[in-house]
């Protein structure tokens, strides 16, 4: 941990998530720990049910940790209400789901709009916004249309514009190609590489695949709800064995 | 953002147009209902007091017993007027114009082969020349008839009619019940009291006839007096309870057992009657609306469901719980308020209808619409919450993951 003075933009302390209790106990997260600074491009991996949702709900303050600490900016997010949370996530986060999660039957323009209504923006401002986004990821001339008259990497761009919208500080990405075919998952990558660097973004991203992972700095893998390793993205392979320490290929 | 909550309100409700409108249709329902009821009840009341005023504002009436109409606390033992008690206010007062005695009963008239039951009313020419209703054929009663209590009979427009079609009644002879009475002359037509009733469904005959012949005894129902012009009506009333009581050799400290009632009371006991029953089925009405609130709030739930997904996203970019909440409760409001809207129109309309059958005026009354409109916001707000409390305190991640 580079000690600069400055708390991390992002830090979680021994973090545990228990689902249900006596039998049916489930340690989502079991005492996960690490920092993500500002500006970073973080990939998480690790094998399905290892808890990387569960991280990202807990990182993009969806989800309260069982115990540990999570701090935002040096603020506990424990110590938040439900609606100090909410502002959290409007003034700093932007999300970018598996499933697009899109507003069905409302235009991309509108949806792209939504997070700008709920920042009290007027209503020019927030189409200048709005449209500006689109325009970002490329989706020019589709403003209004529906989520289901888009592909799906155009209805993955719009939800990336609506991420984008609110001017977050770091963008919150569940699997963001997880439905995508490789040619459109590489052009969502480049997307969101070049937006990264254009307005210095911090970007966290769960992914199973390596060549989007490949795109981050640093990965951290994950395994029964632990963090397994924490790195700078390495040039080998990045597959489980490769990655648990103590375990050789 | 109460803008934006609008907006969307109107999309979601018009996204389902035609399950919006029945969800709406027990508060357009409702809302139609009390604004009818209440409408036409108005107008009803309007044309009691007009009707009863047109007898002239210069009428008493007096009667046996407390409250001549209400319930007699007495138990109808009041001691009844009699036919000198008449003369004796003509006498003692002369502020009052003219007073008449008046008894009345239900009869059959029977005339060959036609029969008719109808109001038999004793009375005598003051009565008519007081309430201004001329023989139009025919005359009136002589003097010596009224005195001598002879079985004449003037009819009513509708009891010629029904006994005698286009014949002349006059010189002819009808049965009323048991008596035998010459028919002398008919009364000019009159038509529909405020209360529907047939005015013109009457036979009128001299008191001591009706005395003698129906009733069976000496009593007065009813006095009606009117009085001289240039007089206070109220004085009169008053001076005219002071004699009674006097006549009637009443204590100082024991109630009167008459009632001296002048128009305007008679005007507002009826109309009394009137609002309690248009009270009455107005909350009957109002139960509909009730009714109609839970559709809104069942309909609201099932959309908190279907939607779940959507308030997990809004939750995701930032919205708080209170805006969620408003979102849906803005929802219910219009929901319920545009069938305020359209139940206030077709209430409008029945009114009018039903005014027109009933014939009695039609008078819209503004606030009636503004209070149907402020109980369907009421309605919304009250049906809506719960459900949009429950969409507001959705977990986000549950929400975004719900199919
Ligand atoms: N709401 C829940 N209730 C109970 N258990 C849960 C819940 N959500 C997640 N879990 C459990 O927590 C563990 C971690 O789940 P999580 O979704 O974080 O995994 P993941 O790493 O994202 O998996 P995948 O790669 O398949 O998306 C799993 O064992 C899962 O069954
Ligand atoms: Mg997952």
């Amino acid at each position: 941990m580079a000690d600069t003075g400055m708390p991390p933009l992002i830090r979680l302390e021994d973090i545990t998530r228990i689902y249900g209790t006596g039998e049916a106990e489930v340690r989502a997260l079991d005492g996960v720990s690490f920092d993500i600074a500002a500006g970073e491009f973080l990939a998480i991996m690790g094998p399905s049910g290892s808890g990387k949702s569960t991280a990202m709900n807990v990182v993009g303050c969806l989800d309260r940790p069982t115990s540990g600490h999570y701090f935002f900016n040096g603020v506990d997010v424990a110590g938040l209400t439900r609606d100090q949370r909410a502002l959290l996530r409007r003034h700093y986060l932007g999300f970018v789901f598996q499933g697009f999660n899109l507003l069905p039957r409302t235009t991309a323009l509108e949806n792209v709009e939504l997070p700008l209504i709920y920042k009290g923006m007027d209503r020019t401002e927030r189409l200048h916004r709005a449209r500006e986004a689109l325009r970002l990821v490329g989706l020019e001339g589709r403003e209004h249309h529906d989520p289901s008259e888009l592909s799906g990497g155009q209805q993955q761009r719009v939800a990336i514009a609506r991420a984008l919208s609110g001017a977050p500080e770091v963008v919150l990405a569940d699997e963001p190609t997880g439905n995508l075919d490789t040619k459109t998952s590489l052009e969502i990558m480049a997307l969101l590489v070049r937006l990264r660097q254009e307005r210095n973004l911090t970007i966290v991203m769960v992914t199973h695949e390596e060549d989007m992972a490949r795109h981050a700095d640093r990965l951290i893998w994950m395994v029964d709800g632990k963090v397994a390793h924490d790195g700078p993205m390495p040039d080998g392979p990045l597959h489980g064995a490769a990655m648990v320490p103590g375990v050789t290929s | 953002m109460i803008w934006e909550a609008l907006k969307l309100a109107v999309k979601a409700i018009f996204r389902n147009t035609l399950r919006s409108f029945l969800t709406v249709l027990g508060i357009v329902i409702g809302v139609a209902a009390v604004i009818a009821m209440v409408t036409v009840g108005q107008g009803s009341s309007d044309r009691v007091t007009a009707d009863v005023e047109s007898l002239g504002t210069n009428v008493l009436i007096v009667q046996p017993g407390k409250d001549a109409m209400g319930p007699r606390r007495d138990g109808g033992q009041a001691r009844p007027f009699g036919l000198k008690d008449v003369e004796t206010i003509l006498t003692e007062m002369p502020e009052v114009e003219t007073a008449a005695p008046i008894g009345s009963r239900t009869l059959t008239a029977v005339f060959g082969n036609e029969n008719h039951a109808t109001q038999v009313l004793g009375t005598d020419n003051r009565y008519l020349r007081a309430t201004d209703w001329p023989v139009v054929m025919g005359r009136g009663f002589t003097e010596s008839e009224e005195r001598s209590g002879k079985a004449v009979c003037i009819l009513g427009e509708t009891v010629r009619t029904e006994l005698f079609g286009f014949a002349d009644p006059v010189g002819e002879t009808i049965r009323l019940g048991t008596l035998s009475c010459d028919v002398i002359g008919v009364l000019e037509a009159k038509g529909a009291s405020s209360f529907g009733s047939d005015q013109d469904e009457i036979v009128v005959m001299p008191i001591r006839a009706f005395q003698r012949r129906v009733a069976g005894n000496t009593n007065v129902s009813m006095i009606f007096v009117a009085v001289r012009d240039g007089f206070s009506t109220d004085d009169v009333k008053l001076e005219m309870e002071f004699l009674l009581r006097e006549m009637r050799r009443i204590g100082p400290e024991e109630e009167d057992d008459f009632s001296v009632m002048d128009m305007k009371q008679l005007a507002s006991m009826l109309t009394g009657i009137n609002n309690v029953l248009t009270g009455l089925l107005s909350a009957v009405a109002a139960v509909s609306l009730l009714v109609g609130g839970i559709g809104i709030m069942n309909i609201m739930l099932v959309s908190v469901t279907e939607r779940t997904r959507e308030i997990g996203i809004r939750l995701a970019v930032g919205a708080q719980g209170g805006q969620v909440l408003m979102q849906f409760l803005v929802e219910a409001v219009v929901l319920s308020l545009l069938g305020g809207v359209l139940g206030s129109i077709l209430g409008l309309a029945l009114a009018a209808v039903g005014a027109q059958m009933l014939s009695v005026p039609f008078t819209p009354d503004p606030l009636v619409v503004l209070m149907a409109f402020a109980f369907s916001a009421l309605v919304g707000v009250v049906f809506g919450f719960f459900p949009a409390r429950r969409a507001a305190r959705l977990d986000p991640i549950e929400a975004l993951r719900h199919q």
